[in-house]
């Protein structure tokens, strides 16, 4: 690959810088980002785990658990998005920390915070869904397709 | 007929070469705990600087290190005819609200990150020119305010990719003149807008890569000179791997510069940082020139260098609609 692109018409140029790009660009370090979602996913499942048990041995019923684990979680992710560490741990852990329920938690305080400073209401209140939005749409609708095949083919 | 001061296609030559008075930095937090900490003239202590709000910080920051220039050159705001500037958010924000208050007659630039090297050009051009005496020029960006206009919230956990570059929070000034001591800008490459169809907005080396690789290149040709005549060849902010993309283009071309090329945003930041591919943003090349290199110059190291800052022309809205990124790249010479 020693040709001068510049001597090369627009579209193969392109094609061929794209393949000096992927040469040059550093590869992402798959198995460690693997590795380290599953241990840091894992470990906001026990955590999640733990919780769980402990509100049932307090009495409540599994549903009734569930909520309050779920409640639990959403709270001290909202509470490390806003002492800052959310996203640090995110940096190592990756999916691990935006799949679980607490990554929604993050994904709805980050900008909370963000745009507080442009007013209650075009700020946080405007732009509080920007990034949970998306998951929330497309949740319900699926939702609603699966329940409708449910209430045909069950 | 030719105009009368231009080399080639992209370059123009000064008459009398404006003189780089003075120049002044601030950086942030963790620029201050980089490589080049000792050759800022002020590390600010967190990225709210006294302000509520990260736009107002850098805001502040720019209007500081205008006013150190200013002084630093021995000047008043009255006696400069003209000033440029510009920055990365939406409107130029930071520039036209300092320019408010210095109360100079302002031309406000945008060119995304190579803001720093198209003020210079523009004004040493204003000077040779005979339509100005003084001229301030500068540019700022700040890590928050840019991330949360191009990507996520600054607490959004998102894992970013290593070829990812972070946005240099800080603001450089520098006064230009007609007359005086200091280093000299003899001529300036305008660039072309370049698009080699790089569409990933958290890589934006590669898009710019090709814009730097074609300044460089032009500019040589437009002079005649071979990559020697200078000692050293500085781009903006392609960050580690931007700088071996340009490399290899310049290959291609036939220029071989890999022994006296440097880039910015490789040498802002250590690897200890984490900050991945190094440093971007308007700061990254305005904060590096007005510092470091103008220093080196000064000390004697440094006789003839090429500074080109790279910019690249996207939007969130853009990128969303599927479009590329264009890119471009400005050059100024600056010898001692």
């Amino acid at each position: 690959m020693t040709q001068n692109l510049d001597s090369l018409p627009a579209e193969m140029r392109k094609k061929q810088y794209d393949q000096m790009v992927k040469e040059v660009k550093p590869r992402p370090p798959v198995i460690r980002n693997v590795f380290w979602a599953f241990v840091i996913g894992g470990l906001i499942s026990i955590i999640g785990q733990v919780f769980f048990n402990i509100f049932q041995n307090w009495g409540l019923g599994r549903l009734e658990a569930g909520a309050a684990m779920s409640s639990t979680l959403v709270f001290l992710a909202a509470l490390f998005t806003g002492l800052g560490l959310y996203d640090e741990i995110a940096k190592v852990g990756g999916a691990g920390t935006i799949v679980p329920i607490t990554g929604f938690a993050n994904s709805m305080v980050a900008p909370a915070m963000e745009y507080r400073t442009e007013g209650l209401v075009l700020g946080v209140g405007a732009r509080l869904f920007t990034i949970a939005g998306p998951v929330l749409v497309f949740g319900i609708v699926t939702a609603w397709i699966i329940g409708l095949l449910y209430y045909f083919f069950r | 007929m030719a105009a009368p001061k231009k080399n080639g296609q992209q370059t123009v030559w000064f008459q009398n070469p404006p003189v780089i008075l003075s120049a002044a930095t601030i950086v942030g937090p963790k620029e201050g705990q980089g490589p080049l900490a000792q050759t800022f003239d002020k590390v600010i202590g967190d990225n709210y600087y006294g302000e509520q709000t990260w736009e107002k910080a850098e805001r502040r920051m720019l209007m500081e290190a205008m006013q150190m220039a200013i002084q630093r050159a021995g000047l008043t705001p009255q006696h400069f005819d003209c000033m440029l500037a510009g920055d990365l958010l939406n409107q130029i924000i930071s520039a036209n609200f300092v320019a408010r208050e210095l109360g100079i007659p302002f031309l406000g630039l945008y060119g995304a990150c190579s803001t720093m090297c198209e003020s210079m050009a523009l004004g040493a051009m204003l000077i040779d020119g005979g339509f100005a005496e003084y001229v301030l020029v500068g540019s700022s960006s700040h890590y928050a305010t840019a991330e949360r206009q191009y990507r996520y919230p600054t607490e959004q956990g998102v894992q970013r990719p290593l070829h990812n570059t972070w946005t240099v929070t800080g603001a450089a000034a520098m006064v230009l003149a007609r007359q005086g001591q200091g280093p000299r800008i003899t001529h300036a490459t305008i660039g072309k807008v370049i698009d080699l169809g790089q569409g990933d907005p958290m890589d934006m080396p590669a898009a710019m890569a090709p814009a730097a690789a074609d300044t460089i290149a032009r500019h040589l040709l437009d002079t005649g000179r071979s990559p020697d005549y200078y000692d050293l060849f500085v781009t903006g902010d392609l960050g580690v791997y931007g700088r071996e993309l340009a490399v290899k283009l310049l290959q291609q071309k036939g220029y071989d510069v890999a022994s006296r090329y440097t880039d910015c945003g490789a040498i802002i930041y250590s690897p200890e940082q984490d900050t991945h591919a190094g440093g971007s943003g308007c700061a990254c090349v305005a904060v590096v020139t007005c510092g470091h290199l103008l220093q080196e110059i000064k000390a004697g190291r440094l006789k003839r260098i090429f500074g080109v800052a790279t910019g690249a022309l996207l939007s969130p809205t853009s990128t969303q609609q599927g479009e590329t990124i264009p890119a471009i790249a400005h050059g100024v010479v600056i010898e001692a």
